[in-house]
């Protein structure tokens, strides 16, 4: 990139192109969500009939009413922010205290706890074994087995190890040392306050993870009130299956506007399922680069 | 940047220490700092339980595991799961998807973003840039479920968007999911829709961090803006495309199977079924714990041999490496 320099016709041309071509692929990656919305509010038997609109067809939130009667959305909802919530405090909590033992030059035997914790990146016993202790351990369709076998990722603990090495300085952490703080008072009230940023970073990262995932559930997760949001959308997105949905709106009419109706609250359940993010993603997203950046220099 | 990084560093002493001077070191820095090990303590515990514990636990591959006698006292086998494993009908499919859509996603995975990266780079309307990534990274948070949801969305018979377009220029329906000939596209392309933004994120960051005098002198030295991308871009992120190419390279046994399991129909199962999808139906739906675990075994160490190999690859030619 230059900026204030004599273009080359070629060069105004490639710029041109490299314009208009971008514009089209952010309009192709954009469209499929875009789509969703626009057919959520639609008319189902419209939108049914015609997918390719841009704009909604004869507005109406009839959709919307039908997902927010349904128990087991709210149910699952309410489950995913509770997973979500501990699960983040948890892993912000761990990684935390891997991070910071690991980011201190004094810290004697660094070396053979960052193997203890990295050779499990590239090693793991798999999912049966893993599956068979927690079986072991009487946690299967319990809420903690929803939040502590990932309590945290080694690759967030070495972003965030990274980040304290690199944007805390040294000097603060001695001085602090001299003035009579001990360890753990240093990390609570030095380190920690200075690093809002990575924290943000992560619990984007943690949060997303944790709201997002399904397989988990489907393994350790039996009772039905137990399910996790993205377990009931599951069973409505790609099984087909609307418990006792389908029959509240729909009475007495023909087939293919039951399926039609149907498709329409697959869009609904769609967007509300999302609605998390969307609130919390353009608030975070400043400190994506930041995040990404220092997780890309490894240590 | 290994080598400079030990040339750089002050020599230590190396003059061995007596036994007892060592010891009486180590445990005096160990005093010191002992409330960091107490810091830690949390995260190594978590380890030990749920990361080494199922590692140990990796032994019922070579037994014949029964529930009742747990992990101990069940009789050893030896390889007789891995034999039976090799020798069944679905080994090669197996091995066949798992690689095939792990290297198709590669083929276009790892490319493409180097190329959206550079399309950002290149664009000359800052406030434009900014949206476009923004929106660009917005498919990345979507879950599995979702994204599911709306590939079905597109490519489902008779109403599906693609079917729609495909009628409206005078084609026929096609049912793109039942097919076995769609499937690997199917999900090899909806991940490019889901990462490629996200993806071009990291090598955007380094095109950022290249000084501008290397492009100054390049253009003072006649480059046009072709040569200037080739001779002063690429050379400077070419590391980090090493660095994520190693990184995918060492994952091709690991596809991403959770959107595989949800897309999964009997039709389309002879080009669907990959190593994980199967250690989850034969290991916890059907109970088979020692097989499945076997595969997984199995799974691990060709992984693990893989991104040693890699690494040493990259290392040998491209002068950067994991670690």
């Amino acid at each position: 990139m230059l900026e204030n320099v004599k273009r080359t016709r070629l060069d105004q041309a490639l710029d041109a192109v490299n314009t208009a071509v971008l514009i089209i692929v952010i309009l192709l990656i954009a469209y499929p969500l875009l789509f969703v919305v626009i057919a959520s509010l639609s008319d189902p038997v419209a939108i049914y009939n015609d997918p390719l609109r841009l704009w909604p067809a004869k507005v109406n939130f009839e959709s919307y009413k039908a997902v927010f009667d349904n128990k087991d959305i709210w149910q699952g909802f309410f489950n995913s922010i509770l997973y979500t919530t501990i699960g983040t405090l948890v892993n912000i909590v761990m990684t935390t205290l891997a991070a910071y033992p690991l980011s201190r030059r004094d810290f004697y035997g660094k070396s053979a706890f960052t193997f203890y914790f990295v050779f499990t990146m590239f090693f793991s016993g798999g999912l049966i074994p893993s599956y068979l202790i927690n079986k072991q351990l009487h946690l299967l369709d319990t809420f903690w087995v929803m939040v502590l076998p990932m309590a945290m990722s080694v690759y967030n603990a070495v972003i965030m190890r990274t980040y304290f090495q690199t944007n805390i300085p040294q000097e603060l952490e001695e001085s602090a040392h001299v003035d009579g703080c001990n360890d753990f008072q240093i990390l609570y009230k030095i380190v920690l306050p200075l690093s809002v940023p990575i924290i943000a970073v992560l619990v984007l990262f943690y949060g997303v993870g944790h709201w997002n995932s399904y397989f988990h559930a489907l393994v350790y997760l039996q009772t039905r009130d137990q399910f996790p949001l993205q377990l009931i959308l599951r069973e409505i997105l790609v099984q087909n299956q609307f418990k006792d949905m389908v029959g509240a709106t729909m009475v007495d009419e023909r087939f293919s506007e039951r399926m039609a109706v149907m498709e329409g609250i697959k869009y609904a359940v769609v967007i509300v399922s999302s609605l998390p993010l969307l609130v919390i993603y353009p608030m975070m997203s400043r400190f994506f680069k930041k995040g990404i950046l220092i997780g890309s220099l490894k240590g | 940047m290994r080598q400079q990084a030990i040339v750089g560093r002050p020599q230590p002493d190396n003059r061995p220490l007596p036994k007892r001077g060592r010891l009486h070191e180590a445990k005096r820095k160990l005093k010191k700092n002992w409330m960091l090990y107490v810091i830690i303590f949390p995260p190594v515990v978590y380890f030990l339980i749920w990361h080494y514990w199922p590692l140990y636990g990796v032994q019922i591959a070579f037994k014949d595991f029964m529930p009742a006698r747990g992990i101990m006292a069940s009789p050893w086998i030896g390889f007789d799961h891995f034999e039976r494993y090799f020798n069944s009908f679905y080994f090669w499919r197996l091995i066949k998807n798992t690689v095939g859509i792990s290297l198709y996603g590669l083929l276009v995975g790892i490319p493409l973003p180097i190329l959206l990266a550079l399309m950002f780079h290149e664009l000359r309307f800052k406030r434009l840039r900014g949206l476009a990534q923004t929106i660009s990274y917005a498919p990345n948070f979507i879950s599995v479920v979702v994204a599911g949801g709306i590939i079905l969305f597109f490519i489902r018979p008779e109403t599906g968007v693609l079917n729609a377009i495909v009628k409206a220029f005078g084609g026929e329906s096609i049912n793109f999911l039942a097919e076995a000939k769609y499937f690997w596209h199917i999900v090899v392309w909806s991940d490019v829709w889901q990462g490629v933004g996200w993806g071009s994120l990291i090598y955007f960051a380094a095109m950022s961090g290249i000084s501008p005098d290397q492009y100054e002198a390049a253009y003072l030295d006649g480059a046009n803006k072709l040569q200037r991308i080739w001779n002063v871009t690429l050379p400077n992120i070419l590391p980090t495309i090493v660095i994520i190419s190693i990184l995918s390279m060492g994952n091709i046994l690991n596809v991403g199977f959770e959107k595989i399991l949800l897309l999964q129909t009997g039709t389309n199962a002879s080009a669907s079924e990959v190593i994980s999808t199967y250690v989850y139906k034969s290991g916890i739906q059907g109970a088979q714990y020692s097989f499945s675990a076997a595969i997984g075994l199995f799974n691990n160490v060709v992984t693990f041999i893989l991104l040693i190999l890699v690494n040493a690859f990259a290392r040998r030619v491209g002068n950067t490496s994991l670690w």
